[in-house]
C-alpha cells in the first residue's frame, strides 16, 4: 500500500461543460479478480444558520460533533477498505464494523449495490478481522458507521464499475461513453458482459490511482429495503459467536464474586468441582473461577457448586443511596448571570438510576490461546484494541493474535467492551484447551455494563416572554471509556474547538446542545467514582439530559402560558427542527381532547448531524397502572407513539425506521420500568423479570414512524438516535396526564418489583417445570 | 442414552438425565437455532415446539423427555407446513422484523403457538394474546413482530 500515490482523495475537474463536478480518488489493486479500493474520508463541516429569538451562540456540537471527531480520527489512517469482484458475478465487501442490528451491513450492502448498478442480493458482505493498520478506523460507535463509510465505499464501487466498464470497452473497441450499466451487466450497442465474465479480465497486475465522478441520482439508496440477513435470522441459520463450533472449545462459564470486582482468596473445594459429570477443567482467574465443561448445564452445575472465599471489590457496601449522595456531592454550582430581579426563575433536579446495557445475548467469546498463537471470536466494536491488549495479556506478537468479528445479538454500546474476548483468552491460556465462554444471564445483569446513575439539574430564567438563561449541571458516575474511545479524542482534542477537555467531558461537549433560542445556555458535566462497569450505552448522555431539558421546557411554557408545541415551535433555532415537530403534531393530532389521566407528550431532539421529535400519548388511570400482569410490571401504558425524523439522507428507510422503533421501546423503558437497584456492592436484578425492559405488554398498540425527506445530502447517525426524545416525551407525557412532573426515573425505580436472588451461589439454577407451561 | 425425535429425526444422546434439553440440543447435537438468554425460563430466546405446543427447553430436563415426544426447533418449522418457509417465517420476512436477530426464533416458534392457542380457544389472535407473549427483543421491534404474527397468523 505505501507504494501508492498519495493524492487528494477529492478532486475537482472541469468538465467540456466549465462545470466543475466532484471526483473522488480510489484505487485499483492487484489481485487475481478486480479489486478497488479507497481510502476513509472526512465528512464535510456544515455552518449552522443563525437562530432568532435571544440567539444563543453556537456550542460546540453545533460546530462539531462526536461523529465528526471519529471521522476525522480516520483521516490519517493508512488503511483502505476494498471491494472484491467475483467471477461469478457477486461483489465481496468486509465491513470494518460490527453488526449488531443496527442494519448497517445492509446498508452498506445498498451503496455498494447503488453505485456498482449491481442487484442487492449480489453483494456479500462479511465483517473483518480486527485489522490493526486501519488504526482508530474500526471504531463501531457514536452511529458514525454510515457517516464515515458513505463516500469511501462508493468511491470504490464506482471505480469496479468504471473499470468493468473500461475493459468490456477495451474488449469490444468502442468508446466507454458508448457503454451503459444494470444489474450487474454491461451493454453497448451490439454487446453485453455480465460483470462475473469481465472480473478476471478487468483486474490489475500492479496497483494503481484512478479518479471516478459518483453518480447524481440514486436508484437504490433511499429506498426501503429488508435486511440482507432476514432469511438467515428467521431460519435460525444466522450464527452467532456462540453458535460457531471451534473443534475443542468446549462450554466455559466463571463463579462471580458476591460484588462487583470481588477478588478470589481461595478455592475450598476445586477438586470436587472438577470430578463433577461433564467437567473437565476448574482453574481460578482474575474475573472469578472459570469451569469448562461438556454442556452449559454442567457449567451451571459446577458455578453453583464452587466454594469460594472472596476478596472485597470496588463498589464494597455501596447501594443507590449512598453512590446518589456521591453524585449530589460532585454536582457543580450554577453560574447565572447577573439578572433584573424581574426575571423569573424556574428550578428542577432530575435523577436517573443505574440501567443494564445488557443485550439479550449474554456477554461471550471464544478463544483458542496456544503457546505461539492465538485466535479470538467475539462481537467486537473495537477489535484492534482488543487485539493488542489480547496480544500484550498474552506475551504475543500482535501478527500471531487472530480477533474475528462475530455478529452480535444486540450491543447499545456493550461491544465497545472486549472484556468477554480477554477473559475468553486468560481462561484458554490458563487450562490450555480452546473455551466457548459465555456469561449466566444473572452475572450479565450484576456484573455486567451499566449506564451509569446520575442526576441532572436545570436553572431557567425567563421575563416577557423570552427565556434568558438554561442552565443545566449533568452529574454522573463515571463513565468508561477506555475501550479506546478515549484514544482518538486525547489525540484531537487539543485541535477541537472545545479545548483540552477530559474524555467524558468531552464527549459530553461534543453531543450535548440545548436546540432552543434560550439566550444564555451552560451544560456541564462532572463524573464521580471510578467503581462501576459502566459505559456508553445507546445514546450516552442524551436521553437523560434530555429528558430533564425537555421536561424543563414544558415548564416553561405552562409558566409562559404557552401550549409545550407551540412554545417549542416558536423557540427552536432553525426551520430543519421546527419540522419534524410540526410533522409529529400533525401526525399526532396535537391537543386532541383526551380523557382524564391519559395526555400527550412532545419532546425534539438533535444530535448526529439530525433531528427528531416524538408524540406519545399515555393511559395514567388506575385500570390500567394496576392491570394484572403475572411476573412483571404493569405502570402507565403508552397507547400511542409517533416519531419523526430526519437524518439528512435517508440510506435505508426501513432500517432506519426500525432503529426509531427500537429508540422507541428503550425510551419507554428507560422511562417507565428499567433499572439496576444497587445493594451492597451488586445490582439486584438477576433475569429479565427483575430488569423490566419493555416487554409485550408495554408495547403501544400503535407506533407510526415518520422519515422525512432528504433535507441536507449527507446522511447523520441512526442507530442511537432514537432514544432521547422517545424517553423525553414519554416522561413529558407522564407529567401532563398525573399532574405531577417526575423528578426520579425510570418513575417505578423505588418499588421493587421482584424477589432478588442469591449472590452465593451467583447464579441460579435452570427450573425443571417446563414442561408444565406449554401453550 | 436419550432417545427423542428432533424435526423428524430420531436422535439418541449420551448425557446424564438432569441436563436441559436446551443444552442437549446447542452443546451436543449443534442445533443452534434456539437461543440461550437467561436459563431462566424467562426470556423464551429458546422457545421450541414439543408435540406442537411452545416450550422452553431451557426448563426441561433431557431425562423428562419420552423416546416418542418429537421436537421441533426453527430449523424444522418449515417442514411441518411442506414449505422453504413456515407462513410465520414469510411474515417476518415481508414485516423485516427482526434486528439483531437473536431471540427471532423463538419469537416465530412462540408466535405459531400463540395463533393456535387462540385458534383451539375459538378466535383469531387479539391484542390482548399479543401482550400475553413473554419473548424479550432487547433490539425492541416489539411492534414489527405484532403486525407479522397478525399477517401470519392469517396465512396460517
Amino acid at each position: 500500500m505505501s507504494s501508492l500515490p498519495v493524492e487528494p482523495e477529492e478532486l475537482e475537474t472541469p468538465e467540456p461543460s466549465g462545470i466543475k463536478r466532484r471526483r473522488f480518488l480510489g484505487y485499483v489493486l492487484a489481485a487475481p479478480t478486480l479489486v478497488v479500493a479507497a481510502k476513509l474520508g472526512k465528512d464535510a463541516f456544515e455552518p449552522k444558520p443563525a437562530g432568532a429569538a435571544v440567539p444563543s451562540l453556537p456550542e460546540p456540537s453545533d460546530l462539531m460533533d462526536l461523529g465528526d471527531v471519529l471521522t476525522l480520527a480516520a483521516v490519517p489512517t493508512s488503511g483502505l477498505i476494498t471491494i472484491r469482484m467475483n467471477a461469478n458475478g457477486t461483489a465481496s465487501f468486509a465491513l470494518p464494523r460490527a453488526e449488531v442490528g443496527q442494519g448497517i451491513t445492509t446498508a452498506v450492502a445498498m451503496l455498494i449495490a447503488d453505485e456498482l448498478d449491481l442487484p442487492l442480493d449480489q453483494v456479500e458482505m462479511s465483517l473483518a478481522d480486527a485489522r490493526p493498520e486501519l488504526l482508530f478506523n474500526q471504531l463501531t460507535g457514536g452511529s458514525n458507521t454510515i457517516r464515515s463509510l458513505y463516500t469511501p465505499v462508493r468511491t470504490a464501487a464506482a471505480l469496479a464499475r468504471q473499470r468493468l466498464v473500461q475493459t468490456a470497452a477495451a474488449q469490444w473497441n468502442v468508446d466507454p461513453a458508448s457503454l451503459t450499466t444494470k444489474d450487474g451487466v454491461v451493454r453497448g450497442t451490439r454487446h453485453t458482459a455480465a460483470y462475473g465474465s469481465l472480473a478476471k479480465a478487468a483486474a490489475a497486475s500492479k496497483p494503481a490511482a484512478a479518479s471516478v465522478q459518483l453518480k447524481e441520482q440514486s436508484t437504490l439508496v433511499g429506498t426501503p429495503q429488508n435486511r440482507i440477513d432476514a432469511r438467515d435470522a428467521v431460519t435460525g441459520r444466522k450464527q452467532f459467536a456462540m453458535d460457531l463450533q471451534v473443534p475443542g472449545a468446549l462450554p466455559t462459564m466463571v463463579c462471580r464474586p458476591p460484588t462487583i470486582n470481588g477478588t478470589v482468596k481461595a478455592v475450598n473445594n476445586r477438586a470436587a468441582v472438577q470430578a463433577m459429570p461433564g467437567v473437565t477443567d476448574v482453574v481460578p482467574v482474575s474475573s472469578g473461577v472459570a469451569v469448562r465443561a461438556q454442556t452449559f448445564g454442567q457449567c451451571i452445575d459446577a458455578v453453583r457448586a464452587l466454594d469460594v472465599t472472596w476478596g472485597p471489590g470496588t463498589a464494597e457496601g455501596k447501594s443507590d443511596a449512598s453512590v446518589l449522595r456521591e453524585v449530589r456531592n460532585a454536582e457543580l454550582p450554577m453560574v447565572v448571570p447577573v439578572v433584573p430581579i424581574l426575571t423569573k426563575t424556574i428550578d428542577a433536579s432530575f435523577t436517573f438510576a443505574f440501567a443494564s446495557n445488557s443485550p439479550l445475548e449474554t456477554n461471550c467469546a471464544i478463544a483458542d490461546v496456544r503457546a505461539d498463537r492465538a485466535e479470538i471470536w467475539s462481537c467486537l466494536k473495537s477489535p484492534i484494541v482488543a487485539q493488542q491488549t489480547i496480544a500484550g495479556q498474552l506475551g504475543l506478537p500482535l501478527d500471531k493474535v487472530t480477533v474475528h468479528v462475530t455478529q452480535g445479538g444486540g450491543s447499545f454500546g456493550r461491544h465497545l467492551f472486549f472484556d468477554a474476548a480477554q477473559e475468553a483468552a486468560e481462561i484458554s491460556k490458563a487450562m490450555g484447551k480452546p473455551v466457548k465462554l459465555m456469561w449466566h444471564r444473572t452475572d450479565d445483569f450484576r456484573h455486567g455494563r451499566t449506564h451509569p446513575m446520575c442526576t441532572s439539574r436545570i436553572r431557567a430564567t425567563y421575563l416577557a416572554g423570552n427565556v434568558l438563561t438554561f442552565e443545566q449541571r449533568h452529574t454522573s458516575v463515571s463513565t468508561d471509556f477506555t475501550h479506546g474511545l478515549g484514544e482518538i479524542l486525547t489525540a484531537l482534542s487539543a485541535s477541537l474547538p472545545v479545548g483540552n477537555l477530559g474524555f467524558s467531558e468531552t464527549v459530553f461537549e461534543l453531543t450535548q446542545n440545548v436546540p432552543y433560542n434560550f439566550g444564555v445556555t451552560t451544560q456541564l458535566l462532572n463524573e464521580v467514582d471510578t467503581g462501576f462497569h459502566t459505559g456508553s450505552m445507546r445514546n450516552i448522555y442524551s436521553p437523560n439530559v434530555t429528558v430533564a431539558k425537555e421536561l424543563v421546557v414544558d415548564r416553561l411554557a405552562k409558566a409562559m402560558g404557552k401550549d409545550p408545541y407551540r412554545f417549542r415551535q416558536a423557540f427552536l433555532k432553525d426551520d430543519r427542527s421546527r419540522a419534524v415537530v410540526d410533522k409529529a403534531a400533525e401526525v399526532g393530532n396535537w391537543g386532541r381532547t383526551m380523557p382524564a389521566g391519559t395526555a400527550q407528550g412532545i419532546a425534539f431532539h438533535q444530535e448526529y448531524k439530525g433531528v427528531c421529535a416524538a408524540l406519545v400519548e399515555i393511559d395514567c388511570r388506575p385500570a390500567t397502572v394496576n392491570r394484572p400482569i403475572e411476573d412483571g410490571v404493569a405502570g402507565p401504558r403508552v397507547t400511542k407513539a409517533v416519531f419523526v425524523v430526519d437524518v439528512g439522507l435517508p440510506i435505508n428507510p426501513r432500517g432506519l425506521e426500525a432503529q426509531m422503533l427500537g429508540g422507541v421501546m428503550d425510551g419507554i423503558a428507560l422511562a417507565l420500568t428499567s433499572s439496576l437497584h444497587l445493594k451492597d456492592g451488586l445490582p439486584l436484578e438477576g433475569s429479565w423479570d427483575h430488569y423490566f425492559y419493555t416487554r409485550q405488554w408495554n408495547v403501544p398498540p400503535d407506533v407510526q414512524i415518520v422519515v422525512m425527506p432528504p433535507t441536507t445530502g449527507q446522511p447523520g447517525g441512526a442507530g442511537e438516535f432514537g432514544v432521547a426524545a422517545a424517553f423525553a416525551a414519554v416522561a413529558c407525557a407522564y407529567a401532563r396526564a398525573t399532574g405531577t412532573m417526575p423528578t426520579t426515573f425510570p418513575i417505578n425505580h423505588a418499588t421493587l418489583g421482584f424477589e432478588p436472588l442469591p449472590t452465593v451461589p451467583p447464579i441460579p439454577q435452570s427450573p425443571t417445570d417446563g414442561l408444565a407451561h406449554t401453550f | 442414552m436419550q432417545t427423542f425425535k428432533v424435526n423428524g429425526a430420531q436422535v439418541s444422546v449420551d448425557c446424564p438425565d438432569d441436563v436441559r434439553v436446551l443444552w442437549v440440543l446447542r452443546d451436543l447435537l449443534g442445533i443452534t437455532g434456539p437461543k440461550y438468554g437467561c436459563g431462566l425460563e424467562v426470556c423464551k430466546a429458546c422457545t421450541c415446539h414439543i408435540n406442537g405446543k411452545a416450550f422452553n427447553p431451557c426448563a426441561v430436563p433431557v431425562g423428562d423427555i419420552k423416546p416418542t415426544d418429537d421436537i421441533t426447533t426453527i430449523e424444522g418449522l418449515p417442514a411441518t407446513v411442506g414449505q422453504d418457509l413456515h407462513p410465520m417465517q414469510q411474515a417476518w420476512l415481508d414485516h423485516d422484523v427482526a434486528q439483531c436477530g437473536y431471540c427471532q426464533p423463538g419469537q416465530i416458534m412462540a408466535a405459531v403457538a400463540k395463533v393456535r392457542q387462540a385458534r383451539a380457544a375459538g378466535h383469531e389472535i387479539t391484542d390482548a394474546d399479543l401482550d400475553e407473549i413473554r419473548n424479550v427483543c432487547r433490539c425492541g421491534t416489539y411492534f414489527r413482530i405484532r403486525e407479522a404474527i397478525k399477517a401470519g397468523a392469517a396465512a396460517m
